[in-house]
């Protein structure tokens, strides 16, 4: 038995092995980066509203006065608003979103199938914009017209309904904010839920036919147990979107800042008061509390979507 | 007794069946009415003009050329900029870091990223971009286009990568070539539908975002190439325009819409065909 010596099998590395580490760190600065990115945008916007939050203190977020004339800034109407609008386009949104997923996995006839659940996913890569130009010059005047002004004339001055419903009738308010939001989020939510009752094993829901259950029981006892947490997950994935939804709800909302006093008032929420007012910003404390603003966006919305996530997991990412 | 309850399920059933229904049908006509909208109203404006002069003040004629093509300028640097971070951050992600801490942690920072607030993008660029250099300009708009392109193209880019099969790997690596040519030339290449889909959909999403380029891009009246000045994007011109109380403006802006629409639907299905083709041969 020879030894051979290691010089004799010893070969030159491949040609451009030296790139290899190269390689490697583009890589992981690329992926660097994108830890950077949300760093930063949590860093600047933090310094940058920090003059808000060191002037008005907790008060930013319980005073709804918001007057940039006095640079008084109180930023409790908005988020009241972002909230209200984004709960309720929530509750219009949901029911439909699981309608539509439930008849496309259980009760619609094969040849449609296909059409319409490739409408939905298209339709969910709509512009926001789009909705919104739709929710301004067609919704917001039909809604002032066939809703608005028929229930105000029918609501006793002073009853509950003439409560709920004062406002002006414009149809901007965030009540259409709030419809037009869901109609948004509506594909998008029916698309994931529609995916995730698909994921649900075949063998489970025949089984539970083949025991003489209804459709609805098999969709309710079977079907959404299964796919529980990651339901929940895309519902608040869909929260999320809601709530730093701009353009769709900037033209409809009407833009006021005080609390939303009934159903048909005008209000604000926290990225349409962004986008209406930051680049005419009168002054520094303005600028500040606008971007303090986008603070408490990102703070919400990093929660929600934070629980989103943790709830689909790393395996099941709709 | 039985009878009684069978048939209250069934009851129950049927109203369960006919919720569904109805649903599907009110949200399919929500969702025609705004696309019947967005023709009714913006086919009629389609002319020669819309593309050949650039946006006019009130009263006087002219198009969306200035803006089109500010569009498509910003678009493609921001996805320049998006394909290369977003396929290096993926493979990072896919070949490298895998399950370790760190590689974790991007993962999850990218899903959030994936679905941030748009506008909260704008006034993050225009923090470290337009305030420190004093204006507004194109190429700030391209940045925070790619901030919210980047993280669709890491997320397709690593589930792609993750489904080749590792023998691909091991069989670059047992020819003695080494791991990055592996990746270049093999890995990337049989999954290149996969993340030309993933480009795709970015593409589609920033070509309608608006929020982020309010504060960065901002809008220009005029015809402009100059990336370090202010341009003008469809979707600025479209809320510009609708917000103002003049007829011909508003008309303007439903073109817009129905082009930004039109180019957005015809991305995507582009990204469906550039999925499915693959699987056919």
């Amino acid at each position: 038995m020879t030894i051979v010596a290691p010089a004799l099998i010893a070969r030159p590395p491949p040609k451009g092995a030296q790139f290899d580490p190269l390689f490697l760190y583009a890589c992981g600065a690329a992926a660097t980066l994108l830890l950077v990115s949300l760093g930063g945008l949590v860093i600047s916007l933090t310094i940058n509203g920090w003059p808000a939050f060191h002037k008005f203190g907790f008060g930013f977020l319980t005073n709804a006065t918001w007057d940039p004339v006095a640079e008084v800034f109180g930023a409790a109407g908005p988020i009241v608003d972002t909230f209200a609008c984004s709960i309720m386009a929530l509750a219009i949104s949901l029911p439909l979103a699981f309608g539509v997923a439930v008849c496309l996995v259980e009760y619609c006839p094969s040849i449609l199938r296909r059409p319409i659940g490739i409408a939905v996913e298209l339709l969910a890569g709509i512009p926001s914009i789009v909705y919104g130009m739709w929710g301004l010059f067609i919704f917001a005047p039909l809604f002032a017209q066939y809703v608005q002004v028929p229930l105000s004339e029918a609501a006793a001055p002073g009853s509950l309904l003439d409560t709920l419903t004062a406002g002006v009738p414009n149809g901007a308010n965030i009540f259409t904010a709030s419809i037009v939001l869901a109609i948004m989020i509506l594909p998008y939510m029916a698309a994931v839920l529609r995916e995730l009752l698909l994921s649900v094993p075949p063998q489970l829901r025949e089984s539970g036919y083949g025991t003489g259950a209804t459709s609805l029981e098999v969709v309710m006892s079977i079907s959404l147990p299964y796919v529980r947490r990651s339901a929940i997950g895309a519902v608040m994935l869909g929260l999320g979107r809601a709530l730093g939804e701009t353009m769709a709800v900037t033209f409809v909302i009407g833009n006021s800042h005080d609390y939303p006093k009934s159903f048909f008032s005008s209000g604000s929420t926290i990225a349409s008061t962004i986008a209406n007012e930051f680049n005419e910003a009168t002054g520094v404390m303005h600028s500040a509390a606008l971007i303090a603003l986008g603070v408490v966006l990102l703070v919400m919305t990093f929660g929600v979507l934070a629980i989103a996530r943790f709830l689909l997991g790393s395996e099941q990412r709709a | 007794m039985t009878s009684l309850k069978r048939s209250a399920r069934g009851a129950a059933n049927i109203a369960f069946t006919g919720f569904c229904w109805v649903a599907t049908v009110v949200a399919l006509t929500a969702l025609t009415a705004i696309l019947w909208a967005l023709i009714q109203k913006g086919v009629p404006g389609l002319n020669l003009d819309i593309f050949t002069m650039s946006t006019p003040s009130t009263g006087s004629a002219g198009g969306l050329l200035n803006a089109i093509v500010g569009s498509v300028i910003m678009c493609a640097v921001a996805m320049l900029i998006a394909m290369v971070v977003g396929v290096l951050a993926g493979t990072w992600l896919a070949e490298f870091g895998r399950r370790s801490v760190f590689a974790e942690t991007v993962r999850f920072l990218n899903d959030i990223l994936l679905s941030a607030p748009s506008v909260l993008v704008g006034l993050f660029v225009w923090i470290i971009l337009v305030n420190p250099f004093h204006g507004f300009s194109a190429l700030a708009g391209s940045v925070s286009l790619a901030i919210i392109a980047v993280p669709i193209v890491v997320r397709t880019t690593e589930d792609v990568l993750m489904l080749q099969p590792t023998a691909l790997r091991e069989a670059g690596l047992a020819l003695g070539t080494p791991y990055w040519t592996t990746i270049r030339t093999i890995l990337w290449k049989s999954a290149r539908s996969g993340i030309l889909t993933g480009g795709l959909l970015a593409f589609a999403r920033i070509s309608g975002e608006t929020a982020p380029l309010l504060f960065t891009s901002l809008n220009n009246q005029f015809f402009s190439l100059n990336v370090t000045k202010p341009m003008a994007s469809l979707p600025v011109v479209i809320f510009d325009f609708a917000l103002t109380p003049y007829d011909d403006l508003q008309r303007l802006a439903w073109t817009a819409s129905l082009l930004v629409a039109a180019a957005v639907l015809a991305i995507n299905i582009a990204a469906r065909f550039a999925t499915r083709e693959p699987r056919r041969s």
